[in-house]
């Protein structure tokens, strides 16, 4: 098949089932997909059919209970916690709908979160921050809590965030969920320069397909925890 | 993650809900003050009771006693009966030997025995007791009228209040600067050359010659020093030690020992050994015993009272941790709280790359601040209330016309303790909290309500 080398993600029969008193929960159900560097996919479908699981798991954030997923030649189901966390620092980078910053602390505080968790050097900290904020064009407001910015400054911020550790893949769960049809596209705007820019391989995750069509170069699209369209079809992406 | 990020993020969570945490630690410094309080008076009646017993001159003191003495009798010495013609006696060389042990101050023969002492136109009888220069320093002279012997072969002497009313009734303080008589036995050894003409084995011996000694009164004490503990007998009249050493002045053990082999030299009563420090007596009373004589030392009286603060100690650091341990409770429920306050952010940093480690030593972190501020605090606030105390009590002595005494005492290592108890305690308490955060699952905390 393809070179292993220009593979991300590769998911082999991948799934997560949540175990309810009798009943079992298939969030995830065997779920195959390859998703190449530098790719821009689109992972759509209704609510409750399991996109923010398969992001989750891709993420390291929660382990499949069967299948492998293999991150840049890593499975990571077979990763000890600390590996994981390790992972989640340096190789990825995570964008939600809710946008997820600490209310407590300042913008600047908020995007160097993870440089802390990275032991990265203290006077290294404060270019980096700039660097991220300036990608995104939130240098202006730096010192403020999230509560005083828009949503969309918020999610902004959150991008930054997320790019502060320069990752390789950067998952986007519902990036524009919150927002105005405007905001949204703006934000998609600068996710896609993240792709075209920086390289990364990006996963985003929305139930609007219009969203979906305008920057992804592929859509999978899933019902009920599994996989049923890959546009693109798959084999003619491997070709 | 590095310990300035993680102190940093500890500190600024702690701000973050400033009157929960610092309710927290005032629960956690009143249970250290409670502590520290307890201890600090355990520690402080202690240090009373040794220091009025060692200021006393007892504690330090060792008695040393030879086998041929028959003064008392236990089931030690029953068993060595058989030979108590053979122990050796109290002379100079054994003195000597007791000064070469090591920690050893001084060793001083005691002296006493019964003379007349004319002042005026009067004659009186009074048990005569020497006392050694380093006596100088004991409380017992502390308030006395007049002073102490100007130095260890002066012809000085001190005598009790009731001695100085029979001397003078009307006004007893008069009599020192007067000069006084005393009448003494002295003891003159002598050796015979053996004559087999005569039937007489015995070689050697003493005799018996009445002296008399002019001394000068310098001082009147109420008691008798150390209560009367260092003797057999209660003693009128002081003079030095040395004195009475260089006047050969005859003692009851000369009389005692005068049919058994060393006549011919001069022997003591009992040696009075004096030691460094308390802490010491133990060593040196067991060092004579092994040369072979008896001992007793306040030390053997005082076992049980150093138990009994022992035992204190332990009640009182009880009843002071109780209050700690509630504090700690404080210290999980603090916690506890957070980590269901903060459940979101701990998914976030575990989003953003934290381990389960660094949620872990963060929350740690902050248990440990807040121990460490509420031991702080703990040890001032114990502190003041010790003070307090300690006042009020002086207060209550002087209406009552006592010294003021210290009943109140903080030593460094008890501060050091209680603070280094206080984050400990902190830390124990976090364990739970903490391990709750590090457990949480990032994905059930991030889901969108
Ligand atoms: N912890 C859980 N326990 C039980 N069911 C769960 C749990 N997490 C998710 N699910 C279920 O799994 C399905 C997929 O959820 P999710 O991945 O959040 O869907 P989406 O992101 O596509 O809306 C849903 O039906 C949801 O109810
Ligand atoms: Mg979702």
């Amino acid at each position: 098949m393809t070179n292993t080398d220009a593979v991300a993600i590769l998911a082999s029969n991948v799934s997560r089932h949540h175990k309810l008193g009798t009943t079992l929960i298939r969030a995830v159900d065997e779920v195959s997909a390859e998703i190449k560097k530098g790719e821009f996919v689109g992972l759509l479908g209704a609510s409750g059919s399991g996109k923010s699981t398969l992001l989750n798991l891709i993420a390291g954030l929660d382990r499949p209970t069967a299948g492998s997923i293999e991150v840049l030649g890593r499975n990571l189901a077979q990763m000890s916690s600390e590996e994981l966390s390790r992972y989640r620092r340096l190789k990825v980078g995570m964008i939600f709908q809710s946008f997820n910053l600490i209310s407590s602390m300042t913008v600047i505080e908020n995007v160097e979160l993870p440089l802390r968790f990275a032991e990265t050097e203290r006077s290294k900290r404060e270019r980096l921050v700039h660097e991220a904020l300036d990608r995104v064009e939130m240098s202006h407001r730096l010192a403020h809590r999230p509560s005083e910015l828009s949503g969309g400054e918020q999610q902004r911020v959150s991008i930054a965030r997320a790019l502060i550790n320069n990752p390789l893949i950067l998952l986007a769960d519902e990036p524009t969920g919150n927002l105005d049809s405007r905001t949204g596209g703006e934000i998609i705007n600068v996710i896609r320069r993240c792709n075209h820019e920086l390289k990364m391989t990006v996963v985003m995750v929305t139930h609007e397909r219009s969203i979906a069509e305008q920057v992804a170069e592929r859509m999978i699209l899933m019902t009920d925890g599994r996989i049923t369209e890959q546009s693109p079809p798959a084999h003619e992406v491997c070709r | 993650m590095k310990t300035y990020d993680l102190l940093e993020l500890a500190g600024r969570n702690l701000r973050e809900s400033v009157l929960r945490n610092g309710l927290t630690t005032a629960g956690i410094s009143i249970g250290v003050a409670s502590l520290v309080a307890m201890l600090s008076l355990g520690s402080g009646l202690q240090d009373l009771a040794n220091r009025r017993l060692s200021r006393s001159g007892l504690f330090d003191t060792v008695y040393v006693t030879s086998f041929r003495d028959f003064r008392e009798s236990g089931p030690e010495e029953r068993e060595r009966k058989a030979d108590v013609s053979k122990a050796r006696p109290l002379d100079q060389s054994v003195q000597k030997d007791l000064e070469s042990i090591p920690d050893v101050l001084e060793v001083e023969p005691e002296v006493r025995f019964m003379g007349e002492v004319r002042y005026g136109d009067a004659t009186h009888a009074a048990f005569v007791a020497g006392l050694p220069p380093s006596d100088k320093g004991n409380e017992n002279f502390e308030g006395m009228k007049g002073r102490f012997f100007a130095s260890s072969h002066a012809q000085e002497a001190i005598v009790q209040m009731d001695f100085a009313k029979n001397l003078n009734e009307k006004d007893p303080n008069s009599v020192v600067g007067q000069d006084l008589i005393l009448r003494y036995a002295e003891r003159q050894s002598f050796r015979v050359d053996s004559d087999p003409s005569s039937g007489m084995s015995d070689s050697s011996g003493f005799s018996v010659v009445r002296k008399e000694q002019k001394l000068k009164i310098v001082g009147i004490i109420d008691q008798e020093p150390f209560g009367g503990m260092r003797s057999i007998s209660r003693a009128r009249l002081f003079i030095p030690t040395q004195l009475a050493d260089d006047l050969n002045m005859m003692q009851y053990s000369d009389l005692r020992g005068i049919t058994g082999d060393a006549v011919g030299q001069k022997t003591y009563l009992a040696l009075v050994v004096r030691v460094t420090s308390a802490g010491r007596v133990q060593a040196v009373q067991d060092a004579i015993k092994r040369l072979g004589f008896r001992t007793y030392s306040i030390l053997d009286a005082t076992k049980g009272l150093r138990q009994f603060f022992a035992v204190l100690d332990l009640f009182l650091g009880i009843f002071g941790s109780l209050a700690l341990a509630v504090a700690s409770l404080a210290i999980i429920n603090t916690l506890v709280m957070a980590v269901l306050e903060r459940r979101r952010e701990i998914g976030i940093m575990k989003a953003v790359g934290a381990s389960d480690g660094d949620v872990k030593k963060l929350f740690f972190a902050e248990a440990g601040a807040m121990g460490l501020a509420g031991g702080i605090l703990g040890v001032l606030l114990g502190w003041s209330i010790g003070r307090f105390i300690n006042f009020g009590v002086n207060i209550w002595l002087h209406r009552r016309d006592l010294p003021p005494e210290t009943i109140w005492s903080s030593p460094l290592w008890l501060i050091g303790a209680a603070i280094a108890f206080s984050i400990l305690v902190s830390l124990v308490a976090g364990l739970y909290p903490a391990a709750r955060a590090s457990k949480l699952d990032p994905v059930q905390a991030l889901k969108y309500e």
